[in-house]
């Protein structure tokens, strides 16, 4: 009975209410994972959850009992920002920083669905392969709010990782 | 704000109207004004590898041994007292620690409201905490519940039985107009202010619009909840806060809890988004007195709902603005009166109708406010106070008297442009709101505006342009001091208290740093965020960035003085004194003789130093009252409407900046769209549910309160002018605030003129363009 963060191992809680948002931040002390409101509106705790993005706040620690959580922490390796992580700061991509792990993570995961082919509410082509477009990227992260309002940032901080994967 | 204070305000205007303008500071421009170094450079956030991998450490987020959680209750009634209370089953539930309630919470003062000339004034409310049965307002705290865990402590909190006696409420807006305040002041503002007959000119004059403007209160929905973690060690008080105001809460802490000064620390290196919200408020109180009573470090996180209805946020108003206007177009009345709920309890006065006093010329005026005294969360400063919702109003109407006259909008306003301060007369510092109009039509495609409205259709879109402008005042704050640690080895250590919500202070600062003292940006740290540093004031009025800017400078001398000092007879800068030299590549550089020089090294190397430090302060910001200076815009806007639905799509957004030399063009361009898109959800979705009947805000969380999403957020485009303003530390004004401003205007002037619609009530829903 284990989850395992980054690739470390964390004992399930005993108490069930525990949500994985808490057990993150609160018991296995990685605080990049954030709060902003604890149902489920703001996308400040997303985090990947077997590669997909979850609320964490919306998801209890049991129910990723034998899965695999990465988190803000465990998204670069080691010594290197992952390429997301430095396309936010070349394209100022936050001010405050709060909401940034969660649309991080969320980018992360909303690329590879839309590359995926799964299409969205702007999709024109519903069966045709993923294009990357900042409207795309506009319909699918607005489950991450932003109150300093780097949406601008976030968008071309993301078109150019896209750009980075494809070439 | 008083009567007195408008004198003694009023008497230092006149003795300095006397004095030469080069006895004030800012009389000689900052020589580093156009001085090409690290100030001007698109320098990334020296904070964001921290930031992008959540390293950076918030309030909730530090750990200390031994520590419990705590949740807190809220009054679901808006007036009356609390007749039963029960916590019997709430103590004996498992994992609870305490339940503090007004029997036992220690008895305390009520904390002195907010000031920005006294460095320990911080409260948001003037009401007590805690303190006894009464409830005040709907959301009042009434309980905290501390136990091992938050979910024990969220469970426990609903075992507390309280019953209530409920006494009546005054809840509803227009009853309360009945009674309505008419305060001396607004802020420094006398607050009345007639000058000729505008009632007379506005039956007179060829042209005129006279209308009211309703804005809804608004919430500064920072991303990141309220929160502390706080220990008590005997009588020393530890405080990770997420705040503005840093030094002001310590100081309030220590006098509120009869603690000395020095065992109190108040850190908040990082906040997730303040905008006038993370300030001193009743959560801080109750956490840490919770603390002291437990003898147990506390976290104390405030839930979505609570942060919106125990922390105020912007007041609802309505305001009237009228202008007249002769043949010529020239502006004989100007307008702007109204109403805003301000409780008496409260300390912002939503300042809506200051920016219209700097705003045109005409040949006459009336300004007034008037307060409305709800039993409601005590409202306060939210970005762009007053200017945000009063340029909603006052450029709406300049519009509506454009179209009325068949002339454009930005024309009247050009022939309307004051060229001193149209009430005091006083000199602009710089004023280049004209040319920030001709670079951003330009850019925008302003000629491509048809002028009649309702003209262009594609399909079932209706699009149209509007422009607005925007301003807001440049103020310094009176009190903060700054650190330099310099060492033989070149490298600087500046530091202060002061705060960073997400402005870049640190990297703005840094930079700053380095042209000041002649180093290299990698050798400067700067230090804030702790309440052990030398203070800095509050981050508030757009004013933090040029205050420290001031202090620094200040600190910079007094650090030449000292190495002059230092130097000693022998060093080729001796005789030399620190208005005859600058600093430049870690060198003491004679002004009139350049071959004059001495290197820090080599200075301290002989006085048998390591390292130098100096503390100062800044000079009193006399500027102010010498010269009239503001920050200010001119925003555009299209937006297209739908035919069928009414839904309102802002396409493009164009803000044109007159705000003074602008420091780092990447932080600075990302801080003024921030601003931009609050305006933008000010216009759009922004609105406080407040249900008159129960005195109850019934949209209390992110689902309901609608600030913009992605999707909802154009490519927003920011130019400015960059004319430095000779008045200030480093030519710079204050940008925080004055991005929302004129934005909201912008977009309702946009809809005019794509729909023919005139909508005077924010937010431009689609019910009300059907
Ligand atoms: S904290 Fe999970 S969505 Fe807001
Ligand atoms: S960067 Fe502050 S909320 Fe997004």
């Amino acid at each position: 009975m284990a989850i395992s963060v980054n690739g470390t191992d964390i004992p399930v809680p005993d108490d069930p209410r525990v949500s994985l948002l808490d057990l993150l931040r609160e018991r296995a002390h990685l605080t990049g994972t954030k709060v902003g409101c604890n149902q489920g509106a703001c996308g400040a705790c997303t985090v990947l959850l077997d590669g997909e993005r979850v609320l964490s706040c919306l998801t209890l620690a049991v129910q990723a009992d034998g899965r695999s959580v990465t988190t803000i922490e465990g998204l670069g390796d080691g010594a290197a920002l992952h390429p997301m992580q430095q396309a936010f700061i070349d394209h100022d991509g936050f001010q405050c920083g709060y909401c940034t792990p969660g649309q991080i993570c969320a980018a992360v995961a909303m690329l590879r669905e839309l590359q995926g082919g799964v299409p969205s509410y702007v999709t024109a082509d519903l069966a045709g392969q993923g294009t990357v477009t900042a409207e795309e990227i506009r319909e699918r992260m607005s489950g991450n709010l932003c109150r300093c309002g780097a949406h601008n940032g976030i968008v071309e901080a993301i078109l150019q990782v896209a750009k980075e994967q494809a070439a | 704000m008083s009567r007195v204070q408008n004198a003694v305000i009023g008497s230092v205007k006149t003795v300095l109207g006397w004095m030469p303008e080069r006895w004030l500071p800012g009389g000689t421009p900052d020589p580093l004004i156009g001085r090409h170094g690290e100030v001007g450079r698109q320098a990334s956030r020296l904070d964001g590898p921290q930031k992008v991998q959540g390293k950076a450490r918030f309030a909730a987020e530090v750990a200390m041994e031994g520590m419990c959680y705590a949740t807190l209750i809220n009054s679901p009634i808006t007036r009356g007292r609390i007749a039963r209370l029960d916590t019997a089953a709430a103590e004996a539930a498992p994992g609870v620690v305490l339940v503090l309630t007004h029997r036992n919470m220690p008895r305390l003062e009520i904390v002195p409201v907010m000031s920005i000339s006294n460095m320990g004034a911080v409260g948001n409310s003037a009401l007590p905490i805690l303190q006894d049965d009464q409830i005040r307002y709907n959301g009042q705290v009434i309980a905290l519940v501390l136990a091992e865990t938050q979910e024990q402590a969220d469970h426990a909190a609903t075992l507390v039985e309280i019953g209530y006696e409920q006494a009546p409420a005054r809840t509803r807006f227009e009853e309360a107009k009945a009674n309505a305040r008419t305060p001396a002041s607004i802020l420094t503002e006398k607050n009345q202010v007639s000058v000729g007959d505008a009632p007379r000119e506005l039956q007179q004059a060829p042209y005129s619009v006279d209308n009211l403007y309703r804005t809804p209160g608004h919430n500064h929905a920072a991303i990141e909840l309220h929160a502390v973690t706080t220990a008590w060690d005997g009588d020393a008080l530890t405080l990770h806060d997420a705040t503005q105001a840093i030094a002001p809460t310590a100081n309030a802490l220590a006098k509120l809890f009869g603690v000395r000064r020095e065992g109190v620390r108040v850190l908040s290196p990082f906040v997730g988004g303040g905008f006038g919200g993370k300030a001193f408020w009743d959560h801080q109180v109750v956490a840490i007195a919770a603390a002291r009573i437990a003898a147990r470090p506390v976290r104390l996180m405030l839930s979505r709902e609570a942060v919106c209805r125990m922390i105020g946020g912007r007041t609802p108003t309505e305001q009237r603005v009228a202008l007249a206007a002769d043949a010529a177009g020239k502006f004989t009345a100007v307008v702007h009166t109204g109403f805003s709920v301000m409780p008496t309890y409260a300390v912002c006065p939503e300042q809506y109708s200051l920016g219209s006093r700097a705003a045109y010329r005409s040949k006459t005026y009336q300004f007034g406010q008037r307060h409305l005294d709800l039993d409601v969360v005590p409202n306060t400063y939210m970005r762009g106070p007053g200017e945000s919702v009063g340029s909603f109003a006052m450029e709406s109407a300049v519009d509506e008297l454009a179209h009325q006259m068949g002339i454009d909008p930005i024309e009247l306003r050009r022939r309307n442009e004051p060229e001193t301060h149209p009430l005091s007369g006083t000199a602009f510092s710089q004023r280049g709101v004209l040319e920030a109009y001709r670079m951003g039509a330009e850019r925008f495609g302003w000629d491509q505006r048809s002028a009649a409205p309702g003209t262009r259709r594609e399909g079932e879109w209706l699009t149209g342009m509007g422009c607005a402008t925007g301003s807001f005042p440049y103020v310094r704050m009176p009190a903060g001091a700054v650190r330099i640690h310099l060492t033989q080895g070149g490298q600087a250590t500046v530091s202060c208290s002061a705060q960073d919500m997400g402005m870049g202070t640190s990297t703005v600062q840094s930079q700053h740093a380095a042209d000041r003292l002649g180093l290299p940006l990698e050798a400067i740290t700067f230090e804030m965020g702790d309440s052990d540093l030398p203070p800095a004031p509050m981050a508030g009025g757009s004013a933090q960035t040029v205050s420290i800017a001031a202090a620094i400078a200040a600190a910079a001398d007094k650090l030449t003085g000292e190495l002059l000092r230092m130097a000693g007879n022998a060093s080729p800068v001796a005789g030399l004194r620190a208005g005859e030299v600058r600093l430049v590549g870690g060198e003491l550089v004679s002004l009139e003789d350049p071959a004059r020089r001495d290197s820090f090294h080599a200075i301290l190397s002989r006085a048998g130093r390591e390292t130098v430090t100096v503390t100062a302060s800044a000079s009193a910001p006399l500027e102010m009252l010498k010269f009239a200076m503001q920050s200010m815009s001119a925003i555009f806007c299209e937006a297209r409407v739908s035919a069928v639905t009414g839904e309102v799509r802002v396409t493009r957004l164009l803000g044109s900046f007159d705000c003074g030399t602008i420091l780092n063009p990447k932080t600075a361009a990302s801080q003024f769209r921030g601003g931009m898109i609050m305006g933008l959800g000010m216009a759009l979705t922004e609105e406080t549910l407040f249900d008159e009947r129960s005195g109850r805000i019934m949209n209390a969380s992110l689902a309901d309160y609608h600030i913009p999403a992605h999707l909802d957020v154009p490519d927003i485009e920011v130019i400015w002018t960059g004319i430095p303003d000779p008045r200030s530390p480093l030519g710079a004004r204050g940008i925080g605030e004055v991005g929302i401003t004129g934005v909201a205007a912008a977009i309702a002037n946009a809809v005019f003129n794509a729909t023919g619609k005139r909508v005077r009530d924010l937010p431009l829903t689609l019910d009300k363009l059907l």
